[in-house]
């Protein structure tokens, strides 16, 4: 028997109007039967809307199912007097960091578990510094929350369930607000405590990477089971898992089209190692691809084309001129933000701009349209300083319109519709031009029409975040800065708002900036990156110049895509390709040649 | 800007201040609020300044720190002080236009502001030395008798706790909405007052939403973790009086004494 059973799980949401009649059914989960064993380390993937999250809340029996059974440690979740043995046993971890810590000081907030359950002082001590010592934050016990890190937050609510001594942890999106960095630290934890401590974890995700660790996958879709297997077992069938919105990682899906382009690959390949060596050992039999050319120039279709699309000669929009910022200038909390930054923006150019949590990103492109203003340097829009007294401040944000993180936080108004329309007014637009603007970024962010005049806080998650770009689409700005627009959403989600913004770009020519910490996300779109770490720009190049100081960037914490160590592996193995590639479309002519 | 608030954070440090018992702290601070208003001559001024400075020495809390929180409430106080000046009745001392400063209305001002100040410098000394969780436990069983009365004392101490940490979270929340519909135009300095208020709705309705959004995920989180109220509920920090606590009681008592003495027999 199984730590937790299901048996046909059903959770229907109803929803009911003013008058409390219902108005709807929506099945969260439809049938759900599966048997998770002690001590396993157990994924459970799915796109938004799958499920998956509501699934998890049955397990610690924050909900009851509808119909069918939960059991945990063979204890019904549906029967009252189990609840609170239940949630001992089965502790959760909630996606938003912030959001589940009740103390004020990291070891009051991991002791407030024990405290509810009634353990004699001297033994929470014990355990908090226990619990502490497993997520290794003991460092930092007599910290406030609000001063670490999203990863470091996140390790201490683990450490707060670890001090429940419970036999399962529910991780729920636990990295979705996460940078890479953080998001390591925190898997890291999650596999520690399984392995050394026998804990099963169950780990709620829509990252591909972090699936790699389980021992079994549970694929949901649509409130049901999908597929049910190990990750090798799941990763064999890529068609599949695109079509349940997922993705896969790089190596998976490299390896998948070169098999399908005739290279006998073994099934499943899960990391970049294994690539190298099944290459290597098909390279050693002496495989030759019949046929080669043919095949090389099916897939040469789009590849390596972007890069050329800069036009040097253009002319500079903006330009950062020595640009240093200081946070709390003179008290003790000072922090310089940026040191000496300059660059110019060219019309038409699609940038990147990539750094982790604290690399003075976020700071910096809130230079670029006027919302802080530097300690010392210039900027300089359309060649008139904007630091000059006469220049208006306002109008900056006009012409360079900044999308903020998470920004369907920001949206206020009644309907879409009014919402959109909050920029063209505020620019001293008419209404009427002020509607047909807005009308008009709606229809550039793809949103559905019948969405225009419903509330914005009735649409998903993607919907909301689309508003908000239309928002500052709507200002008609000349560059458009997008601080890290892919936050917390599942693969499909993300995809959609990267092409989106490739659009904007291509057809519309707007002039757009991207602030990212992916690598892997940004390597597919722009034409130039820059890289940013302490307060500095630490490279500016394109994606192939860039990247091919992958050594370097891992010295200050990031990395390049995937293909790019594949390609510099395979070289060193004595293949003879270029490393200079940045996308899986580059990479698989390229490998494919090597077999000719 | 909204960073620069004070009131209600924590200092950390080892001094013995930070290692009193916080009902010691409540009952200390409430004590000198008292003794601020009970007297007002120069003497006992004198007296509650050197108690207020050496408190401030032995607590290690940068006083550079403490008067950062000042900045926030120093309209309130102008706004007192010019009330204070104009308004008091007595003989004249200066003449402004149709207003006139009376000596007794300076004198007036010149108190309230110095009680103002040392109150919130007071007050601030204990939320600087005491962790929130801390002042709330000492709330809680400082107003232990009034369960007597159905008062759900665990639970406002909670909610208070929970008020704490949240504080900083939504001022930073507050930041950055302002900056995104800064971003897309708004303007929170011009204008009216209607237009002012006006502006704020787009500031006010996200932070709204988010409050709420944030206060299901906290009430799920501490479910999640077996909270259940108050009862059955041991505690990590249970509160003890040490040998320190006798003492600052002591120097307390010796304090106030000191300070009714000079009201009744000081000059001014």
């Amino acid at each position: 028997m199984g730590i937790v059973e299901t048996k046909d799980l059903r959770f229907e949401y109803i929803r009911r109007d003013e008058d409390g009649n219902v108005e709807g059914i929506t099945k969260a989960i439809d049938g759900v039967s599966l048997s998770i064993k002690k001590g396993d380390f157990v994924a459970v993937l799915g796109g938004n809307g799958s499920g998956k999250s509501t699934f998890a809340k049955h397990i610690n029996a924050i909900l009851y199912p509808t119909e069918g059974r939960v059991t945990v440690d063979g204890k019904d979740t549906s029967a009252a007097e189990n609840t609170w043995s239940i949630r001992q046993l089965a502790g959760m971890i909630f996606q938003n960091p912030d959001n589940q810590i009740i103390g004020n000081v990291v070891e009051e907030d991991v002791g407030f578990g024990p405290e509810n359950i009634g353990i004699p002082t001297e033994d929470i001590w014990k355990r908090v510094k226990g619990a502490l010592k497993t997520v290794k934050m003991e460092r930092y016990s007599k910290h406030s929350p609000n001063r670490l890190s999203g990863g470091q937050k996140q390790r201490v609510a683990i450490a707060g369930v670890v001090a429940m001594q419970p036999k399962c942890i529910i991780m729920d999106e636990p990295t979705a607000m996460l940078d890479p960095s953080g998001r390591n630290d925190v898997i890291n934890a999650a596999s520690e405590l399984n392995k050394n401590e026998k804990v099963t974890v169950i780990l709620i995700t829509h990252y591909m990477e972090e699936v790699i660790r389980a021992n079994r996958v549970f694929v949901m879709n649509h409130g049901k089971l999908a597929l049910e297997g190990t990750p090798r077992e799941i990763f064999s069938d890529v068609d599949k898992l695109r079509e349940l919105r997922l993705d896969v990682p790089q190596a998976t899906l490299l390896a998948w089209y070169l098999k399908n382009a005739g290279i006998p690959i073994k099934n499943a390949i899960l990391s970049k190692e294994e690539l190298t060596e099944e290459l290597k050992r098909i390279k050693a039999e002496s495989f030759r691809l019949s046929n080669a050319d043919s095949i090389i120039s099916k897939y040469m279709k789009s590849a390596g084309n972007r890069e050329s699309a800069v036009n040097k000669n253009e002319k500079p929009l903006l330009i950062l001129d020595h640009v240093s910022y200081t946070y709390s200038k003179g008290t003790s909390d000072e922090i310089k933000a940026l040191d000496d930054v300059s660059f110019t923006i060219r019309k038409g150019e699609l940038i990147g701009i990539i750094g982790h949590t604290g690399s003075g990103k976020s700071t910096l492109v809130q230079h670029l349209n006027g919302l802080n203003k530097a300690t010392s340097g210039t900027v300089y829009f359309d060649g008139k300083d904007v630091y000059d007294k006469d220049y208006d401040m306002r109008s900056l944000r006009f012409h360079v319109g900044l999308v903020f993180q998470y920004p369907e936080h920001q949206l206020f108004e009644e309907t879409v519709f009014k919402d959109v329309c909050f920029g063209p007014k505020n620019m001293g637009m008419s209404e009427k031009d002020a509607e047909l603007a807005a009308y008009t970024a709606l229809r550039a962010v793809k949103l559905p029409e019948e969405c225009y005049y419903a509330s914005p806080f009735e649409l998903s998650g993607g919907q909301k975040r689309r508003v908000a770009i239309a928002g500052v689409l709507a200002m008609k700005p000349d560059i458009l800065v997008l601080d890290e627009p892919t936050a917390g959403l599942d693969p499909q989600g993300r995809d959609e708002i990267l092409g989106l913004v490739r659009e904007l770009h291509d057809e519309q020519g707007i002039t757009v900036v991207l602030v990212s910490h992916s690598m892997e996300d940004v390597a597919n779109y722009v034409n130039r990156i820059m890289v940013v770490d302490d307060g500095k720009i630490f490279m500016d190049g394109t994606p192939h110049e860039v990247f091919s100081h992958y050594e370097e960037l891992e010295n200050i914490g990031l990395a390049a895509p995937q293909v790019t160590y594949i390609m510099n592996d395979l070289k060193k193995e004595g293949f003879d390709l270029s490393t200079d590639v940045t996308t899986i479309d580059e990479a698989i002519p390229e490998i494919l040649r090597s077999f000719k | 800007m909204l960073r620069d608030i004070t009131i209600g954070q924590y200092y950390q440090a080892d001094s013995n201040i930070h290692k009193l018992d916080p009902r010691t702290k409540l009952i200390g601070t409430l004590v000198f609020l008292i003794s601020l208003f009970l007297f007002r001559n120069v003497t006992a001024f004198a007296i509650a300044t050197v108690f207020l400075a050496v408190m401030i020495k032995i607590s290690k809390v940068p006083f550079r720190f403490m008067m950062r929180g000042m900045k926030s409430i120093f309209v309130i106080m102008l706004i007192t002080v010019i009330f204070n000046m104009f308004m008091t009745p007595g003989d004249a001392l200066v003449k402004v236009w149709k207003f006139t400063i009376t000596v007794q209305g300076a004198e007036n001002a010149a108190y309230t502001a110095v009680r103002l100040i040392y109150l919130i410098i007071g007050a601030s000394l204990m939320t600087l030395t005491t962790t929130p969780n801390q002042l709330t436990d000492g709330l809680e069983s400082l107003m232990g008798p009034f369960k007597i009365f159905k008062l759900p004392v665990h639970e406002i101490a909670m909610m208070m706790s929970i008020a704490l940490r949240f504080i900083p979270i939504l001022l930073d929340e507050t930041d950055k909405i302002m900056r995104a519909q800064a971003a897309r135009g708004a303007d929170f300095e011009h204008g009216n007052i209607i237009q002012r208020a006006k502006a704020l709705v787009p500031i006010l309705v996200p932070l709204f939403v988010s409050a709420f959004r944030r206060a299901n995920d906290l009430a799920m989180a501490m479910e999640a973790r077996c909270y259940r109220g108050g009862e059955g509920r041991t505690k990590m920090k249970p509160l003890k009086y040490s040998s320190g606590d006798r003492i600052a009681f002591l120097i307390l008592v010796i304090y106030l004494a000191a300070v009714i003495a000079a009201g009744r027999f000081g000059f001014i």
